[in-house]
């Protein structure tokens, strides 16, 4: 079912925001290709009637009152930022 | 009194309650074989100010009486856990210089019950890996060697692991994805114990695949384990996964009496070219159940050998995920492209933080939750999983607990694996169907290969039943009698 070529790693690169240079893309697509090749075998089992399983624990999640419980904590919020300006997150220029 | 840091946390607990050590003794003791065991590259961050004072405060909490067990216990803390002001990184460079505003429940709980942080131990990027060897600090040694020969001490929990076999540390917290624990302690002769899902809060622990990510300890045997895993489990509404089930007083459990429990032993378990001493060794856990009075039933886990596969697809998914917050903006490095704008800094960012293990890994799983494969891989692999999940539940239908091997082979050397992503990740096949179910687990020292390396027998139990986990592990334990030790070369 898979066959994953360069073009594909670079589209699959581009989805997952990771640079990957030229050279890398033709063995990232044998590595991808061998582990989707492994993970196919899949196919075989008769899942016909089974519900997919995203949660072992009940996945209702719980209710709480809707107060304010947590907050006022820009300066713990931006300490670890690479750039912060004027109590915000500084990033490069988004619009020319 | 000779040899502090080689005392268990229930010896250790026992002196200090008497008066006979103080909590300041037994942290120096331990902060100078933290030191002693640099070559082993297990800690990456220490913390021994912070461990004095914490002993300082813990022989103050005995003092006045009714200290909680682990009062005065100096562990290590891997680095997924978030410790408020410390270095906590995943051990990834994506991270670099993050250090939380707040503290993870896992290890707050430690820190009211007494305990004191020796440092942050080492670990796989993320906790992606079985060798410990894809962190971005550098491999771990396995304090047990083939002759003169190095070994990994498995991973991710590799720090974990090499601390507390080291006697670098009492105990040590880990995380189980898909056997992190339990394939670790199997390769260095310690216990460990991942917990049913939901048992122990993920709230501050760094996120892999989060509907398997599980924190559980390292300690050097059963009771320890027991006396440190209450420690940190409990409900907290800081997690919406955390369920609200009573704590029981693990270590009461340890009766040695498993006198007519059932005791599964599953047949696809079994692996072709499965060496004979590993076989011998499940053979006498056997054997060793039998005589202490268990029932033996031969058990069926029909789609065994599916969860690798379907391991492959729901950990990367969920990873490529919750790795997606790693952008630059918020924590951790920056990387920017001269002339360049934000989707370039993104993608500079996470070429230059990831390591190439995390990086196949969210590149896999983009692949499989991008349209058109959607349901091809992701949906079809979350149906095997619930197929798997039933396999467990009509086997704890007649049986109280399972007994298998925890890995396929003892410790390898270093380099063996780490260029075939596919071999590492069959170190995992005893251990990733449970971690698929969310049931608790534990791995015992059972014995050495021809090599003179620790193996370890698996101990499984239905959710929320970790008490009968413990239980039998104990009993492994008692009649394996491992008292073996690695012979210290790395002081």
């Amino acid at each position: 079912m898979s066959n994953i070529d360069k073009a594909t790693v670079a589209k699959i690169a581009r989805l997952s925001r990771i640079k990957i240079e030229e050279d890398k893309l033709e063995p990232l697509a044998g590595e991808l290709n061998n582990i989707l090749g492994w993970v196919e075998q899949l196919e075989e089992v008769n899942t016909d009637n089974i519900e997919p399983m995203a949660s072992v624990v009940d996945a209702k999640l719980r209710w709480r009152t809707d107060d304010v419980n947590d907050g006022d904590k820009q300066e713990s919020v931006l300490k670890n930022a690479p750039r912060a300006e004027f109590g915000f997150f500084a990033v490069p220029k988004v619009i020319e | 009194m000779t040899d502090l840091n080689k005392l268990k946390i229930a010896e250790a607990r026992d002196l200090l309650r008497k008066g006979e050590l103080t909590a300041r003794e037994l942290t120096e003791t331990h902060i100078k074989a933290v030191d002693e065991a640099d070559v082993l590259n297990a800690y990456i961050e220490k913390t021994p100010e912070i461990a004095l004072e914490q002993a300082d405060k813990a022989d103050a909490m005995i003092k006045a009486g009714d200290a909680p067990a682990m009062a005065g216990i100096p562990v290590g803390i891997k680095d997924l856990f978030a410790t408020k002001g410390v270095h906590t990184q995943a051990c990834s460079k994506i991270l670099d210089g993050f250090k939380p505003e707040y503290e993870s429940t896992v290890t707050q709980k430690l820190w009211d019950n007494g305990a004191v942080m020796l440092g942050k131990v080492n670990m796989d990027e993320f906790a992606m890996g079985s060798s410990n060897e894809t962190s971005y600090y550098g491999p771990v040694k396995n304090p047990w060697r083939r002759g003169d020969t190095d070994t990994v001490p498995g991973g991710s929990s590799g720090g974990s692991v090499a601390a507390v076999a080291g006697f670098a540390a009492m105990g040590a917290t880990a995380s189980d994805t898909g056997g992190s624990i339990r394939q670790p302690a199997a390769f260095t002769g310690t216990f460990g114990i991942k917990p049913t899902y939901g048992r122990c809060s993920r709230y501050g622990m760094v996120a892999f695949a989060s509907s398997l990510d599980q924190a559980g300890t390292i300690t050097r045997d059963v009771r320890d384990g027991a006396i440190m895993l209450e420690a940190i489990s409990g409900f907290d509404s800081k997690d919406s996964t955390s369920v609200d089930v009573a704590v029981p007083n693990f270590e009461a459990a340890l009766t040695g009496d498993i006198r007519g429990m059932k005791i599964g032993i599953p047949k696809e378990y079994y692996l072709d070219g499965m060496s004979s001493e590993l076989e011998a060794l499940w053979q006498k856990g056997i054997e060793w159940l039998k005589a202490a009075g268990a029932e033996i039933v031969d058990i069926s886990l029909p789609h065994t050998k599916y969860a690798l596969p379907t391991y492959y697809i729901v950990a990367p998914a969920e990873a490529s995920s919750n790795l997606a917050r790693y952008d630059g903006v918020r924590y951790g490095l920056r990387e920017t492209v001269e002339g360049g704008g934000l989707e370039d800094m993104y993608e500079a960012t996470r070429a230059a933080g990831f390591g190439d293990e995390v990086k196949r890994r969210i590149m896999i799983g983009t692949y499989v939750l991008s349209a058109g494969y959607y349901d091809a891989y992701y949906l079809k692999a979350q149906k095997v999983r619930q197929l798997i999940s039933n396999d467990f539940k009509e086997a704890f239908k007649s049986v109280d607990a399972i007994l298998t091997p925890t890995a396929p082979s003892a410790a390898f050397a270093p380099g063996e694996k780490s260029d075939d992503p596919l071999a590492m990740y069959l170190n995992d096949v005893f251990t990733v169907p449970a971690s698929l179910a969310g049931l608790p687990g534990s791995s015992v020292p059972a014995g050495l290969d021809e090599g003179g390396l620790p193996l370890g027998l698996q101990v499984l139990g239905k959710p929320w039943d970790e008490e009968t986990v413990l239980k039998v592990s104990g009993v492994l334990e008692e009649a394996a009698s491992f008292n073996h030790e690695p012979k210290v070369w790395w002081r």
